[in-house]
C-alpha cells in the first residue's frame, strides 16, 4: 500500500491556500443532497458538525453521552494556542509552527503544522463571536499567559475552564443547526462498526444505548472525531466513557492506525488512593510555575513533609536542570517523577507521589497571591484529598492523558479508506510524538471548523454516490458482526466484571507501555495481553440483555476493543528503537539521560494496517521530511 | 426562530403565556397590593388618634360623594388585582405540580424560608380573610354594625371595630391572617422586584431585609389594633 | 466505614420502581461517591444481581453528566460539588443515604438513576446561541468586552447543564439553567443583536417542556455545583418584559 499524505510542496506559508484552492467546490444547491454522518461531539466533531450544517449539508451526528455538551473536550483546563502576536512578544505563525514542530520531536507533518498554526488565528476570532468569555484585561482586550514553557504569550484563556466554554461554543453553534433541522442528533448511540461499501465508507452501525437497537446509517462520507484512547490504561484522565471502539471498529475494516505508541504523561495529576480508584484528576500544570517539586533523600522516609528538613529534600528536577527547573516539558517532568518513585524514594501511603510544595511561594509572595493564582486548583485537590496544600504539599504523580497517535489520515484529513475522515485526537497528524500544552484543543477546532468543511467537498464533488440502501449486505454483514459482539459477551457468563478484567490490562500496560518502555518489558506486555485478551472473553461477566440500557454491555465493547488496541501500542513501542517525545524507550538515551532520536531510521509514521485478531498486523511507514525546522536534540539543562 | 408578526392581543397572550409573564402579572398587582394594605393599615391607625372622631370623619371622607367615584374607582382596580393575583397564583400552581408528577421519597429543603415554602398556603388563607372581613366590616353582614347616619350612610367604624374586635374569635382569626400576610409579604415583597427583574448583588441584600421590615411593620401596625381592644386600651 | 443506601430502582420507563436497600460494610473515606457506587455496583455483579445504572463521565465536575439527589438533597450536601467531586468523608459511619434520580416532567426516568435530559438541548436549540457562521467573524479584539462583564458572563457560563437546579426546585423550574445562558450571552456585546429573540424564544420552549415556573425560593442556586447566581434569573426576567414591552419584533408599522 502507497502512503499519499497529499501533502503539498512549495512554500510552506502558501501551501493550503494553494492546495484550497485546487480542491473541487460543491455547487450550493447541492449541498443538500449529501449526507455526511459525523460521529462524536467534542471540538473537532461537534464544530465540524456545525459548520457542515452552516454549509447546506445534511447531517447526522451522533455521541454515546446524553447530550453533545457532554464531550470530553469539556475537561480541558489551560488554555488555547493561537499566534495572534497581541503581546508584541516576538510571536508569529512561523515561531508556532515552529514550537509545535519542535516540541513534536520532529515526528509530524510540517505541512499539517503549519496550516495548524494559520488557522489558530481564525479559530479565537470565531470563538470570540460566539461569544466565549475569554479571559479580558481591563482595557477589554483579550488576555494572554504563557503556558507549559513557551516563551511567548500566545495561550488564549477562559479561567481554568477554556475547553468548556470552547466546547459550549461548538455545541451552540451545533444546537442552532440542530435547531434549523440541518444536523439530526443522535445522543446516547454509540458507533460500533463502519459500512464499507465498494472501497468507500459509506455509513456507520450504531446501537441505541436505551433500547440496544443496532441500526445502519448510510451516508456518502462518514467523520470520526471520537477523541483518543488514553482510557486503554484504565487509569487515565479521560473521562470514564472516553474509549477508542469507533476508530478501532474502523481500523478493523482497513483505516491505518498511525503512531499507536505516541502517548503523553501529564505530570501533574492526583495520585491513586486506593484499589477502587476509578479515574485520575490532572491539575493544571502551571502549578509547577510556582511549585517546587521534591522527594526524601532518603528511601522510605515515612516522616511527614514538615518533619523533614531542607537538607534531606531532593528538588530532582531543580537539581537535573539547572535552567528549566520545574517547568521542564511534561515527559521530562514525569519520567523523573517515576524514576524517583521507583528508586522507593516516593512518597504518600502508595509510594506513588512525589510533593509539590507551594510553601516557599508562598513565603515569598503571601498566602494571597497564591491563591489569586491556584485557588480553584487548590481547592479541587482539597475537595478531593482532604488535605490543605496551604499547610501541607501536594502529591502529584503522572498520568495517561492525551494519545498522539490516531488513524492515519492524509493532508485532507481523510484515511486510506476513501469517505473515512478523522478530526482532533482521534486522528494522529499533528502533534507528532509529544503535544504542547493548549496545542489540542487548537487541532480540534482547526479540524472541525476550517479544514474538514474545506477538504470534504473535494471528495463529494469528485465522486459519485450510488443510491445505498440501509438493507444492502455490507450494512447487514456488519449489524450482525455487532450483535454476534453483543452475544458473545453476553453468554461469556463468567466470573469476573468488565472494570475487574480492564484494571488488570490497564496495570500491564502502565508498567510495560507507559513513561518508560524496554524490549523487555514490550515482549513481556506482548506475550501477556492475548492470553489476557482471551481470559476475558472467557470470563467476563455481563449482567442483563442487549435490549435496554446495560451500562455493563456498553463498557465491555470498550474494553475488548482495548484488549487488541494495547497489543499493536506495544508492537509499535518496540518496533520504534528510538526514544521521542512520550514514546521513551530506556535503552535509547543520551548520557544525560534524555531522549535519543533515531533520525536515521525512524523519521516517519508509522501506519499498521489490521489482519485479523492475533495476526501480526502490517507496517507501512510514511516518512517526514523537514524542509523548514531541523531536526535537532531537546535539550533543557 | 421565526419572526411571524403578532398582533397586540397574540403579543399579550403569548407574554402572559410564559411562566415570567404570570409572575410579572403577579409581581405588578403585589405592588399595588401591598400599597393598598400599607395605606389601609395607616387609615386604620387613626383609630389611636386621641380625636375619638378621626377615623370616622376619615371614613367620612372616603363616603363623600364627591370622592365616591374614586372610592369605587380604586375598589375596581383592587379587585381586578386581586383576580389577576390569584388567577395567575393558580395557574402557576397547576403548572408547577404538573412539572413534577412524581415526587421523591426524600426532600430537603436548603435555603428556602418557610414563608417562601408556604405562599401557596398562606396566599389562600389571606383570601378567605379577605372576604370575612369585607364581610364583616365593609358590608356588615357578620354582626351588627352600627352607622353615624348622614348622606351617604357612613358606617360608625369606630364602634363597628371596638365591638368587632371584643368578640375573641373574630380578633383571633384576624391576627392569625396578619400573621400570615407577613409571611406572604415577607417572601413576596422581595420576589416582586426579582420577578420584574430588580436585583444588583449591591442592593438584594438590603432589599430583602427592607422587604421583610415592611412586612413585620404591617402585621405589627394591623394587629395591634385587636390587641388593644382585647386587652381595653381602646373602648368605644 | 459502614453506609447504608436506599437506592431508587427502575427497569425501564414504564417500570414504577422503587426503593431498595443495600449495606455497604467497607466504604474508604477517600472515596469518592461514585467510587462507591462502582464498589457497590462489582458486589451486585458478583451476585448476579443487576448493577444500578447511573449516568457520569469525566468525574472531574465539569461534564454535568452525573447526579442524583442524595437525602434530598441535589448532589449531596457539599456546597458547590458535583456528586462525582463529593468524597466519602463528608458522611459518617452508619450513616443512611437515599438516592433518587432527578425528578421532574420534563426529565423522564430513563432507568435507576438516570434521567432524560434533552429538554436541556431542545432549549438551547431554541437560541441559547449567537448566529455567527464559521469565518465570518472579526479579528478577536475588534470587540471591546469590559472585563465585568467578561467575568459575570463567565461566571453565568460556567453552567454544566447537570439539572440539579431542576431537582431541586419545588416547581421543577429550569429558570436557573436558562437564565445562565441568557446571562452569558446577554452580557456580551455579541450576544447584543439576538438578545431579544433569544431570551422569548428559550423561556417559550422552557415552558413548552413542561418545567415549572420561579417563585425565588433560591434553592437552585444553593444546589448548584457551579454557584450558578439567582441574579441571572432576575437578569433574564428584565430582558424578557424588555423584549415583551419594548422589543420590536413582530411588529407592524402604522
Amino acid at each position: 500500500m502507497e502512503l499519499d499524505s497529499k501533502c503539498p510542496t512549495g512554500p510552506i506559508e502558501t501551501r493550503w491556500e494553494r492546495h484550497r484552492f485546487n480542491l473541487k467546490l460543491v455547487n450550493p444547491a447541492n449541498k443538500r443532497k449529501y449526507t455526511v454522518i459525523v460521529v462524536g461531539t467534542g471540538l473537532a466533531g461537534g464544530s465540524t458538525a456545525a459548520t457542515l450544517g452552516e454549509l447546506g449539508y445534511n447531517v447526522e451526528c451522533f455521541c454515546f453521552q446524553d447530550s453533545p455538551r457532554r464531550a470530553h473536550s469539556i475537561a480541558a483546563q489551560g488554555g488555547i494556542n493561537a499566534a495572534k502576536n497581541y503581546h508584541n512578544d516576538g510571536d508569529s505563525v512561523y515561531r508556532l509552527f515552529y514550537d509545535t514542530v519542535k516540541g513534536g520531536d520532529f515526528r509530524a507533518r510540517e505541512s499539517n503544522v503549519y496550516r495548524l498554526a494559520a488557522i489558530s488565528l481564525d479559530i479565537i476570532d470565531q470563538c470570540v463571536a460566539q461569544g466565549v468569555p475569554f479571559a479580558r484585561e481591563y482595557s477589554g482586550y483579550l488576555d494572554n499567559r504563557s503556558f507549559g514553557g513557551a516563551q511567548v504569550s500566545r495561550t488564549f484563556y477562559a479561567r481554568g475552564q477554556t475547553g468548556q466554554q470552547l466546547l459550549l461554543g461548538a455545541y451552540q453553534a451545533l444546537e442552532r443547526q440542530i435547531g434549523t433541522g440541518m444536523v439530526k442528533m443522535h445522543p446516547r448511540s454509540e458507533m460500533l462498526d463502519l459500512i464499507v461499501i465498494d472501497g468507500r465508507a459509506r455509513g456507520i452501525v450504531t446501537r441505541d444505548l436505551l433500547t440496544g437497537k443496532v441500526e445502519s446509517h448510510i451516508a456518502d462520507a462518514v467523520v470520526l472525531g471520537t477523541g483518543g484512547y488514553g482510557n486503554v490504561f484504565y487509569l487515565s484522565t479521560n473521562a470514564k466513557g472516553c474509549n477508542a471502539t469507533a476508530i478501532w471498529r474502523a481500523h478493523k475494516r482497513g483505516a491505518l492506525f498511525a503512531n499507536p505508541c505516541f502517548t503523553q504523561i501529564h505530570p501533574t495529576c492526583i495520585p491513586v488512593s486506593g484499589e477502587y480508584q476509578s479515574k485520575l484528576t490532572l491539575m493544571s500544570e502551571s502549578l509547577r510555575n510556582d511549585g517546587r517539586i521534591w522527594v526524601p533523600l532518603k528511601k522510605g522516609d515515612k516522616r511527614k513533609a514538615s518533619e523533614i528538613p531542607e537538607a534531606e529534600r531532593d528538588y530532582f528536577l531543580e537539581r537535573k536542570y539547572p535552567s528549566f527547573g520545574n517547568l521542564v516539558p511534561r515527559d521530562v517532568a514525569s519520567r523523573n517523577a517515576k524514576a524517583v518513585c521507583d528508586e522507593g524514594r516516593g512518597v504518600g501511603e502508595t509510594g506513588l507521589a512525589v510533593y509539590l510544595d507551594l510553601r516557599d511561594s508562598i513565603a515569598r509572595l503571601g498566602k494571597n497571591v497564591i491563591k489569586e493564582r491556584y485557588g480553584n486548583l487548590i481547592d479541587m485537590y482539597n475537595r478531593i484529598t482532604g488535605e490543605d496544600p496551604y499547610q501541607a504539599p501536594m502529591r502529584i504523580f503522572p498520568a495517561s492523558h492525551y494519545t498522539m497517535g490516531g488513524l492515519w489520515v492524509d493532508y485532507n484529513l481523510m484515511s486510506n479508506i476513501p469517505g473515512l475522515y478523522v478530526i482532533g485526537e482521534a486522528n494522529f497528524s499533528d502533534h507528532g510524538a509529544n503535544r504542547l500544552g493548549a496545542s489540542a484543543l487548537m487541532q480540534g477546532l482547526a479540524d472541525g471548523y476550517f479544514v474538514l468543511p474545506n477538504t470534504i467537498g473535494d471528495y463529494l464533488a469528485s465522486n459519485k454516490f450510488p443510491k445505498v440502501e440501509a438493507s444492502n449486505p455490507a450494512a447487514r454483514q456488519a449489524e450482525q458482526e455487532v450483535a454476534a459482539i453483543t452475544q458473545r459477551l453476553l453468554g461469556a457468563k463468567g466470573t469476573r466484571s468488565v472494570d475487574a478484567c480492564h484494571r488488570e490490562l490497564g496495570k500491564l500496560l502502565w508498567e510495560d507501555c507507559g513513561m518508560g518502555r524496554t524490549a523487555q518489558g514490550l515482549k513481556h506486555a506482548l506475550s501477556q495481553i492475548p492470553e489476557m485478551r482471551e481470559r476475558f472473553w472467557k470470563d467476563v461477566k455481563v449482567l442483563g440483555t442487549g435490549e435496554e440500557l446495560n451500562q455493563s454491555l456498553e463498557k465491555a465493547g470498550r474494553v475488548a476493543d482495548f484488549f487488541e488496541l494495547a497489543e499493536l501500542m506495544c508492537l509499535d513501542a518496540l518496533e520504534r528503537n528510538e526514544s521521542c517525545g512520550g514514546h521513551f524507550r530506556e535503552e535509547y538515551q543520551t548520557p544525560e539521560g534524555e531522549a535519543a532520536r533515531d533520525d536515521e531510521h525512524y523519521s516517519y509514521a508509522a501506519a499498521w494496517e489490521f489482519r485479523g485478531v492475533g495476526n501480526a498486523p502490517v507496517l507501512h511507514k510514511e516518512p517526514l521530511t523537514f524542509d523548514y525546522v531541523h531536526p535537532s536534540q531537546r535539550s533543557y539543562k | 426562530m421565526s419572526a411571524a408578526v403578532v398582533n397586540p392581543a397574540g403579543r399579550a397572550a403569548r407574554f402572559y403565556e410564559a411562566p415570567i409573564g404570570k409572575k410579572a402579572v403577579m409581581a405588578i398587582t403585589g405592588i399595588m397590593l401591598v400599597g393598598y394594605v400599607l395605606a389601609h393599615m395607616l387609615g386604620n391607625l387613626q383609630i389611636y388618634s386621641s380625636n375619638r372622631d378621626q377615623i370616622n370623619t376619615y371614613a367620612a371622607f372616603l363616603h363623600n360623594p364627591a370622592s365616591a367615584g374614586l372610592l369605587w374607582g380604586a375598589r375596581t382596580v383592587l379587585l381586578l388585582a386581586v383576580i389577576l393575583h390569584i388567577t395567575a397564583a393558580v395557574q402557576l400552581f397547576f403548572q408547577n405540580r404538573a412539572a413534577r408528577p412524581i415526587g421523591y421519597v426524600k426532600k430537603d429543603d436548603v435555603p428556602a424560608s418557610y414563608a417562601a415554602r408556604t405562599m401557596v398556603w398562606s396566599g389562600p388563607i389571606v383570601a378567605a380573610f379577605v372576604i370575612f372581613h369585607v364581610l364583616h366590616l365593609t358590608v356588615g353582614a357578620v354582626m351588627t354594625t352600627r352607622d353615624v347616619g348622614g348622606n351617604p350612610i357612613t358606617p360608625d367604624v369606630r364602634y363597628n371595630v371596638i365591638s368587632g374586635f371584643q368578640n375573641y374569635g373574630v380578633s383571633a382569626f384576624y391576627i392569625f391572617a396578619m400573621i400570615l400576610l407577613c409571611m406572604h409579604l415577607y417572601h413576596g415583597i422581595w420576589s416582586m422586584c426579582q420577578s420584574l427583574g430588580i436585583s444588583h448583588p449591591r442592593y438584594t441584600r438590603g432589599l430583602k431585609k427592607a422587604s421583610a421590615v415592611l412586612a413585620i411593620l404591617i402585621a405589627i401596625g394591623n394587629c395591634s389594633i385587636p390587641i388593644a381592644v382585647m386587652a381595653g386600651w381602646l373602648t368605644d | 466505614m459502614r453506609i447504608t443506601l436506599h437506592i431508587w430502582r427502575q427497569r425501564n420507563a414504564s417500570d414504577k420502581g422503587r426503593m431498595v436497600r443495600y449495606e455497604l460494610p467497607n466504604v474508604s473515606e477517600h472515596m469518592s461517591f461514585l467510587e462507591m457506587l462502582d464498589v457497590l455496583n462489582e458486589e451486585l455483579i458478583t451476585k448476579g444481581e443487576d448493577p444500578v445504572a447511573f449516568d457520569h463521565d469525566c468525574r472531574e465536575g465539569i461534564c454535568g453528566m452525573c447526579g442524583c439527589m442524595v437525602n434530598g438533597v441535589a448532589h449531596g450536601p457539599l456546597p458547590e460539588t458535583t456528586l462525582c467531586q463529593l468524597h466519602m468523608r463528608h458522611f459518617k459511619d452508619g450513616d443512611e443515604l437515599y438516592l433518587e434520580p432527578w425528578r421532574a416532567k420534563a426529565f423522564p426516568v430513563v432507568k435507576d438513576l438516570v434521567v432524560d435530559r434533552t429538554a436541556f438541548d431542545r432549549i438551547i436549540a431554541a437560541g441559547g446561541f449567537i448566529s455567527v457562521a464559521t469565518g465570518s467573524a472579526p479579528d478577536g479584539n475588534a470587540v471591546l468586552v469590559p472585563k465585568d462583564n467578561a467575568e459575570r458572563s463567565m461566571d453565568a457560563a460556567a453552567c454544566i447543564g447537570c439539572g440539579a437546579c431542576v431537582a431541586m426546585c419545588p416547581n421543577a423550574s429550569a429558570s436557573l439553567f436558562v437564565s445562565a445562558k441568557i446571562a452569558h450571552l446577554g452580557l456580551l456585546p455579541q450576544g447584543q443583536p439576538e438578545r431579544e429573540r433569544r431570551v422569548t424564544a428559550m423561556v417559550a420552549q422552557a415552558n413548552q417542556e413542561i418545567f415549572g415556573s420561579c417563585t425565588n425560593m433560591g434553592e437552585c442556586e444553593a444546589v448548584c455545583p457551579k454557584g450558578i447566581k439567582l441574579e441571572n434569573i432576575a437578569l433574564m426576567n428584565r430582558h424578557f418584559l424588555g423584549a415583551n414591552w419594548a422589543g420590536r419584533e413582530g411588529v407592524e408599522a402604522d
